[in-house]
């Protein structure tokens, strides 16, 4: 006698959940005009958002003297992990200590390769790298991907310690 | 006219509105697909060719007639060729026989219910016969599938249809409208009708092979089942037998359980009924179509897709019983004349 009850209990149950998952479905559908969450996008550029989560690109961000955060650490490099980035910091003399330091010549970034994982965001002592939300980099050459992070004469701001 | 010249004659102009009216149908219901699953999933769908996207299905069939028609190397040539036309081939037989208002039909059989039942089994050939002939694993799969649950799910859509021919007691299509003039046998059958008709759109849904019976062609599994070796004009045979076969599924639900082109009437409201009788029948026809096939479509977008073990066990030891004991219980009431 049980199995028969649990056979109806299957069979009603069964359309139960179905007919909740179509409420769902269809409160979208009725409400299509109001609660459509795609995005036009070419035509919506000038007043695209996007997310605060999405990651689209590395950047080094200079202030108005065009001084960067990056001391040439190298813990991005380290953290990175497929090799997206090269630190080029050779160790020059200090004029100040008159010992020698390590001082950021080219932060080398290889968009090509990167996942944009943001491991090398969370490595960086110093925030010097942040993830900035712009995506459109297409462009016709691979060699334009890899690109140097640190402006030309840039420097270290002096607020930054080691 | 001599009278071979005149069936002649009658013959080509049947056949090429057929035609048109499958391209028409395929075309507007495909739009109709991507537009309503759009809805359903908070998407636009498609929006740029036309106004609302409209012309979209005129753009992709247009594609698809450009296309070469590929046969793939080491298939079965001629089956392989062979399988769209048959794929085509039932739904264009069956939408002879689908009453569109009073008169509007091509044949009118006096065994039009058995006849549609039959023939629109020839499909699953074409399914099995692209599936084998592509000699591709994945198509036989997917053939295979289609096959099981094709020949499975028409024993409880016959036995669903056969409760409204207890109550009809025709198998003709124009009598079994007729039936329904003081009423739809959905609400003049109660019990047995729903649960028949719950019964029918299931196995009609599984019949056309439409979520969340798609296992023929799981594209996560299979890529596209029977017809990953198809493309150009071949592909859209296939593509719009599967639509084609929507409308006839869901017309002869409309014409068997909610009175195809019959108003909307209650029996002893006259000035209602005379209402109801201005709306021309071609559009009641129609409009409960397009409820059916937005039905059909809410259950294609919400429902995720069966597992094999699990269609067959819905339909042998949960459709089938169910549908069989309903049987019975309609062919009592039917004798004791508890129907309204």
């Amino acid at each position: 006698m049980s199995s028969i009850v649990n056979y109806f209990k299957t069979v009603f149950g069964g359309l139960k959940t179905l007919v909740q998952g179509m409420g769902v479905t269809g409160y979208y559908f009725r409400n299509a005009r109001k609660e459509i969450i795609t995005q036009k996008y070419p035509d919506n550029r000038s007043t695209l958002k996007m997310y605060d989560m999405f990651r689209g690109v590395v950047v080094m961000p200079h202030d108005e003297n065009n001084m960067h955060r990056c001391t040439g650490c190298s813990a991005c490099e380290i953290a990175c992990p497929n090799g997206s980035i090269e630190i080029i910091a050779p160790r020059v003399l200090d004029p100040e200590t008159g010992r020698k330091k390590k001082v950021i010549d080219k932060h080398v970034y290889h968009y090509s390769m990167c996942t944009l994982c943001n491991l090398c965001i969370i490595a960086c002592p110093t925030d010097a790298i942040i993830m900035d939300q712009t995506f459109e980099h297409a462009v016709y050459d691979r060699s334009l991907l890899t690109q140097v992070l640190n402006r030309e004469g840039s420097k270290l701001n002096p607020e930054v310690k080691e | 006219m001599p009278e071979a010249l005149v069936i002649t004659i009658e013959w080509i102009t049947m056949g090429t509105l057929a035609i048109l009216f499958v391209a028409l149908l395929g075309l507007s219901l495909v739009y109709g697909e991507r537009k309503v699953a759009a809805w359903f999933q908070q998407r636009i769908g498609p929006n740029r060719v036309g106004p609302q996207g409209i012309l979209q299905t005129v753009a992709d069939i247009t594609k698809l007639i450009m296309k070469e028609p590929l046969t793939a190397g080491r298939s079965d040539h001629f089956l392989y060729n062979l399988a769209p036309f048959i794929m085509m081939l039932a739904p264009f037989i069956v939408i002879s026989m689908i009453p569109y208002a009073k008169g509007l039909h091509i044949l009118d059989m006096d065994v039009g219910v058995f006849f549609v039942t039959a023939v629109s089994g020839v499909g699953v050939l074409g399914v099995l016969l692209s599936g084998w002939a592509s000699n591709n694993k994945y198509s036989l799969i997917g053939a295979m599938r289609s096959g099981a649950q094709i020949v499975s799910y028409e024993l409880s859509a016959g036995l669903a249809i056969l409760t409204v021919i207890v109550l009809s007691g025709s198998l003709q299509f124009s009598e079994i409208i007729e039936s329904q003039r003081e009423g739809w046998w959905i609400f003049r059958g109660h019990i047995p009708v729903w649960i028949a008709f719950l019964v029918f759109l299931i196995s009609g849904t599984a019949e056309t092979n439409r979520g969340p019976f798609d296992l023929a062609e799981a594209e996560s599994e299979l890529t596209a089942g029977f017809h990953t070796e198809y493309s150009g004009i071949k592909f859209a045979f296939f593509f719009l037998a599967e639509y084609v076969n929507l409308f006839i599924i869901v017309s002869i639900a409309a014409t068997v359980f909610l009175g195809g082109w019959m108003p909307f009437h209650i029996g002893g409201l006259d000035g209602f009924n005379a209402v109801m009788d201005y709306i021309p029948p071609i559009f009641w026809f129609l409009g409960k179509v397009t409820f059916l096939i937005i039905l059909i479509m809410w259950f294609k977008w919400t429902f995720p897709r069966l597992r094999i073990d699990q269609i067959l066990t819905l339909e042998w030891k949960y459709l089938l019983p169910i549908s069989l004991v309903n049987l019975v219980l309609v062919a009592f009431i039917t004798l004791m004349g508890w129907y309204f």
